[in-house]
């Protein structure tokens, strides 16, 4: 007889709010989890999308994402012409905050020359950029349509297309442009501002000749090693494969963020174990006269341990099941990306698991002191 | 097979004191008691007298600190317990009955009786039907199915005595059985431990304080300060 069982069908109301309750906190350790994995792959969402193998910045920075870079137009030329350089690109970043509708809007411009690397490996709906000026291609989590305008600087763009997975560090999402349109948003000064400059004696320089970084692809002979230690030696840039690109947005750029939230996870995994073994101590307290008269009835301490260790496990691995359900359902509501890996779960359930038995062994310690004859007293 | 006329209950100048020096308690002093198959006898005393400390001891729940007892022909004390397995000898040799009954609340009222026989070894049904017939026996069996909280107090003792009886104990250990119940469902529940002390050749032991069942019990032993009067 599973006297477990028989203890949650008889007493199933309080079970399920148990779980429910239960259910909720590990569905928040679950989120957190499912944020640090998000903000890493928001980290290297936008760098995946390039498509690059060698990344070239501006000489003593580790730019664009985790340092500013500033290089001229002419070496994405100067790189195209190394032996095992296939394809190159110029890009530039920056982030902007506009208004779409009555609701602000930050996004993160990526300006790329269309036909070239850096625009978006895949479109989800409308088109790419065909090279027109003050046309833009948005991440779908702008909620941009195509179709739709949006006011930039001082020009009104168009969308004519939408992608995916485009995401700075930060969560923005991206715009992509022509690399014009991107170098006027970023170094155009307003009228005004340019007529300071000019009685000041100071002409402003030709925005087109500043990039924020070149990318390229290798021949498949080519190492992409040997490729940016060339660029290195010999052009007095900085340049990184897209390994070494990817270690410092992870290990860089979002490594406060991400230890702060692994903190956090690891505090409310503490949290949920010192619920769980209260909840565990006062099912077992709820019971200890019935305990009292199973061991004075002759029950083994198996029997007994088997009680409390049954239903922590049963009410811990019900609700991380409910709690994993929730957090499925309602992840798309973040306003940041939530990653939720197979293997997170699976390893979230085997903490569940080893909380559940070292808090039932507490509620197992307390069951076996246990004295028979309080069965006895009236 | 033991001898009818020799005792199920042995009990030779039995000893327990709580601490020492002068905070020392002597709850028994030298008890000396025999109880015989189909023997219905009471313990009684004013609160303090030691009667639930002997109940725990013929129970094998407290441990004496001199003496010998034999319960069944087994000497299971003597200096110290010389069985190992405490629980198994309740579970094999004793019935409790308790003042609140003490069924399980999780459990209905066939599945009490029945955990007793599942705790022994029985599969399932042969557990379910013993304590069906259990439970008929004490004419109870239309409440097999309802949970304890549904029970009256008279249904619910008696679920707790077809639970005590599970394993034909040849001991029977009750702590006032009665102390709930209004005269007429004393007196049924008195009668049914009769009744079992005859069917099954056991021994029963109850601690009361209910002068209106004195008259059902063969033997009345008055504790008081630890000695049996």
């Amino acid at each position: 007889m599973n006297l477990a069982y028989r203890d949650v069908r008889h007493n199933l109301g309080r079970f399920i709010v148990t779980c429910l309750g239960l259910s909720l906190l590990l569905g928040v350790v679950l989120s957190m989890i499912g944020i640090y994995r998000g903000l890493i792959a928001d980290a290297l969402d936008l760098v995946e999308t390039m498509d690059a193998q060698v990344w070239v910045v501006e000489k003593g920075t580790r730019g664009p994402f985790a340092e500013s870079s500033r290089i001229t137009l002419d070496a994405r030329e100067s790189i195209a012409r190394i032996h095992g350089v296939r394809k190159t690109g110029a890009v530039t970043f920056q982030s902007i905050e506009t208004e779409n509708g009555a609701s602000k809007l930050r996004l993160y411009v990526i300006g790329y020359e269309p036909g070239q690397l850096g625009g978006p490996q895949l479109i989800t709906s409308g088109r790419g950029l065909t090279g027109r000026n003050y046309e833009a291609v948005a991440d779908s989590r702008a909620k941009l349509r195509p179709g739709d305008h949006i006011q930039l600087g001082r020009n009104n763009f168009t969308i004519v297309g939408t992608t995916d997975n485009a995401v700075s560090s930060g969560g923005e999402p991206a715009i992509f442009l022509s690399l014009d349109d991107a170098q006027r948003l970023q170094f155009d000064l307003s009228p005004s501002a340019t007529r300071r400059e000019r009685a000041r004696g100071i002409e402003t320089t030709n925005p087109t000749e500043t990039i924020s970084a070149v990318i390229a692809q290798v021949s498949e002979n080519a190492s992409p090693d040997h490729i940016a230690s060339e660029i290195r030696r010999w052009k007095h840039l900085a340049a990184m494969t897209q390994d070494e690109q990817s270690y410092i947005l992870t290990e860089s750029v979002v490594e406060k963020a991400r230890k702060q939230i692994g903190m956090f996870t690891s505090i409310l995994i503490v949290v949920s174990a010192v619920i769980i073994a209260l909840i565990i101590h006062t099912m077992t307290m709820d019971k200890i006269r019935e305990i009292a008269t199973l061991k004075l009835i002759g029950a083994p301490d198996r029997i007994i341990a088997g009680l409390i260790i049954q239903q922590a496990l049963a009410m811990g691995l019900i609700g991380f099941g409910l709690g994993a359900i929730f957090i499925n359902t309602i992840k798309s509501y973040f306003p940041k990306r939530l990653v939720l890996q197979p293997l997170d779960g699976l390893g979230l359930a085997g903490v569940v698991i080893v909380i559940c038995l070292l808090a039932s062994l507490f509620g197992v310690y307390t069951a076996l002191k246990v004295d028979p004859a309080k069965a006895l007293a009236g | 097979m033991q001898n009818l006329k020799s005792p199920l209950i042995s009990i030779e100048n039995l000893s327990k004191h709580f601490g020492e020096g002068e905070t020392r308690v002597d709850a028994l002093r030298n008890i000396t008691l025999d109880i015989f198959p189909e023997q219905v006898i009471g313990l009684s005393g004013p609160s303090g007298s030691g009667k639930s400390t002997l109940l725990n001891i013929i129970g094998c729940i407290l441990e004496p600190n001199s003496g010998r007892q034999q319960l069944d022909g087994e000497t299971v004390y003597d200096g110290r317990w010389l069985r190992s397995d405490l629980r198994k000898l309740r579970l094999e040799k004793i019935g409790f009955i308790f003042q609140a009954h003490n069924l399980m609340p999780f459990l209905s009222a066939i599945d009490n009786v029945a955990v007793v026989l599942d705790l022994a070894g029985l599969s399932a049904g042969a557990a379910r039907n013993r304590a069906a017939e259990l439970l008929d026996y004490l004419e109870v069996g239309n409440r097999a199915d309802a949970f304890p909280a549904s029970l009256s107090g008279g249904e619910a003792q008696r679920v707790a005595i077809a639970r005590a009886l599970a394993n034909k104990p040849r001991i029977v250990l009750a702590d006032e059985p009665t102390a709930a119940l209004d005269s007429g469902r004393a007196g049924i529940v008195m009668d049914l431990l009769r009744k079992v002390a005859i069917d099954q050749q056991a021994a029963v032991v109850v601690v009361t304080h209910d002068e209106k069942i004195y008259d059902r019990l063969d033997h009345i032993s008055h504790l008081r300060d630890g000695v049996l009067e």
